[in-house]
């Protein structure tokens, strides 16, 4: 192209400075977690004094982690099995009740957070997972049922249909046909119906808040909790701590897999 | 092929307990005398709709809601499809970018609260400062200490945590413009605003008018954000009509059929707005 030289480089700056304002909340969040603040735990020189309040605060971090990772393992695996049939079910297969199970799954979409939550509290109490932590991964997974059956769908559906016919003309029946022939070619799209699963589950913080209680908190709902409980003189280091905690899997993780991330979309934006 | 609906029954049996289950228990509770401590009382329709309909706050959490959810919906549209167009090429340089401006996107909702509520407080958030420094506020004030304030820290964190997303869901939009229509228009010598006017605007309206549907319906149930930066405060002014469901539920009436009466509303106005939004797609996708 025929941009001159010093054009190009204003407009990389500009460019720059635009990326460095999306970033720098990230970094100035790190940097101050271990920096000394008057009324944290750290006040003079640099330290992890932050993370150690953080590990001690009431319940204890690790109790809060482990909250969260359970609520996350539940979400990640029920959303991956469940989707991945349900998404061959509504793919390669033709029954009465095919175009509704597929249209109710989609339309879950539509429905609130705070509209079921209202009647599970009372609901869970009857079945016996009020203040569960698998009852919120439960939850979780409901609401990343349509989505994810949908990216699942698209993935089978891409899969020509003699695939798995040769297979089965050779003895195999639909589900050896699913886990040996299928499986490793939808690999992609379980991976991103994955990814999904952890960022919500690892994030979402206000589920939690109308299910569980203080001592079952996973760590976003326990540093709402440990802020409000404190308010007056909040520990803003403490906060700062555990918001990079929670920060770093999450980011870790979506780098790793941005590309199944992307994908995700693309799905998406077939539905549209 | 019957046997493949096994391979539903999860879906279904999610489907049945947590989805259908609570809708028809939500109806119910909406119109039933039910307290927090005390359960059912008993059938009373119309009672919770009336107490809900006539109470004080509802209206401002109204009108409230809105407002944020227009000014919410416009800038991420905008800055959405400006980014996506400032880094569709493929490049080292552009995909640097593309992964600065989505790496908020792994942040929860309630992590990016709770960041920018340090950012903003006047103790160790640089944002008093420097606000102070330009004589825009008071040095021992908050951002969130008023409700118009408030309302624009609240859209901040928010534009932070999801432009890259509605980016990313415009660059797969511009993807399927088939770049030999740039080209013709270019033969055609059309400068850069007018390609975009003629060709991008138009072809992306599908693509936008999904964004628009996933905005309009994330900001209509805006919870989180609001709840950790000022639940719901100054006096009541950043009061969404989600927080007013928790309010009802837990704080100002401890009424579950209240709370109940209201998320039904909530859920009837979301699926009136989605199908008349949808319809906008539908028409021009013929």
């Amino acid at each position: 192209m025929t941009t001159p030289l010093w054009k190009r480089c204003i407009s990389r700056i500009l460019q720059a400075l635009l990326a460095l304002v999306f970033i720098a909340p990230l970094i100035w969040v790190v940097i101050c977690s271990f920096s000394p603040q008057t009324g944290s735990a750290q006040t003079d020189g640099w330290g992890p004094g932050n993370y150690l309040t953080l590990l001690h605060y009431q319940d204890g971090l690790p109790t809060y982690l482990a909250n969260s990772v359970v609520i996350t393992l539940v979400t990640v695996v029920l959303s991956v099995i469940v989707c991945t049939m349900a998404g061959y079910s509504f793919s390669r297969f033709e029954y009465p009740g095919h175009d509704l199970g597929f249209m109710v799954t989609l339309s879950i979409l539509m429905v609130p957070y705070a509209s079921l939550l209202i009647p599970l509290m009372v609901w869970y109490k009857d079945i016996g997972l009020n203040d569960s932590l698998v009852g919120v991964g439960l939850v979780l997974t409901l609401f990343q049922l349509p989505m994810s059956t949908f990216i699942m769908r698209i993935a089978f559906d891409a899969i020509p249909k003699d695939m798995e016919e040769a297979a089965m003309v050779d003895g195999c029946n639909s589900m050896q046909a699913l886990v040996k022939i299928l499986m490793p070619v939808v690999k992609p799209s379980m991976v991103t119906v994955g990814l999904l699963a952890f960022l919500e589950a690892w994030n979402n913080f206000m589920i939690p808040l109308y299910l569980v209680g203080s001592s079952h908190a996973p760590l976003p709902l326990a540093l709402v909790n440990m802020r409000q409980q404190t308010m007056g003189v909040i520990d803003y280091g403490a906060t700062e701590a555990g918001v990079v905690v929670l920060l770093l899997p999450a980011a870790i993780l979506f780098l790793a897999l941005q590309k199944y991330y992307v994908k995700g979309f693309m799905a998406g934006a077939v539905k549209g | 092929m019957r046997r493949g609906m096994i391979y539903a029954l999860p879906d279904w049996l999610f489907i049945i307990v947590l989805f259908v289950v609570p809708i028809v228990l939500l109806i119910v509770m909406a119109g039933s005398r039910w307290t927090l401590m005390g359960g059912n009382r008993g059938w009373n329709f119309p009672t919770n709709f009336t107490k809900v309909l006539h109470n004080e706050l509802l209206g401002h959490a109204i009108g409230f809601t809105l407002e944020y959810t227009v000014i919410v919906t416009v800038i991420l549209l905008v800055l959405g499809l400006g980014l996506a167009l400032l880094v569709q090429e493929s490049s080292a340089w552009n995909n640097v970018l593309r992964t600065c401006f989505l790496l908020p996107s792994a942040t929860g909702l309630a992590s990016a609260s709770l960041l920018f509520y340090a950012l903003y407080s006047p103790q160790v958030g640089p944002v008093t400062k420097i606000l102070a420094h330009l004589g825009l506020m008071d040095a021992n004030g908050s951002v969130l200490a008023t409700g118009q304030s408030a309302l624009w820290a609240t859209i901040i964190v928010i534009v932070w945590r999801f432009s890259g997303y509605y980016m990313l869901l415009m660059m797969i939009g511009l993807q399927s413009i088939p770049g030999d229509l740039y080209e013709a228009a270019r033969m055609d010598g059309a400068g850069t605003w007018r390609i975009f006017r003629s060709i991008t605007l138009p072809l992306m309206r599908p693509t936008i008018i999904m964004c628009l549907v996933y905005c309009v319906t994330g900001s209509i149930l805006a919870f989180d954000q609001f709840f950790i930066l000022t639940k719901g405060g100054p006096n009541n002014a950043t009061m969404t009509v989600v927080e007013l469901i928790y309010n009802f539920a837990f704080d100002s009436k401890k009424d579950l059929g209240m709370a109940a009466a209201l998320s039904l509303i909530v859920l009837l106005a979301l699926v009136v707005i989605n199908s008349i939004q949808m319809r906008g797609l539908r028409d021009n996708t013929k």
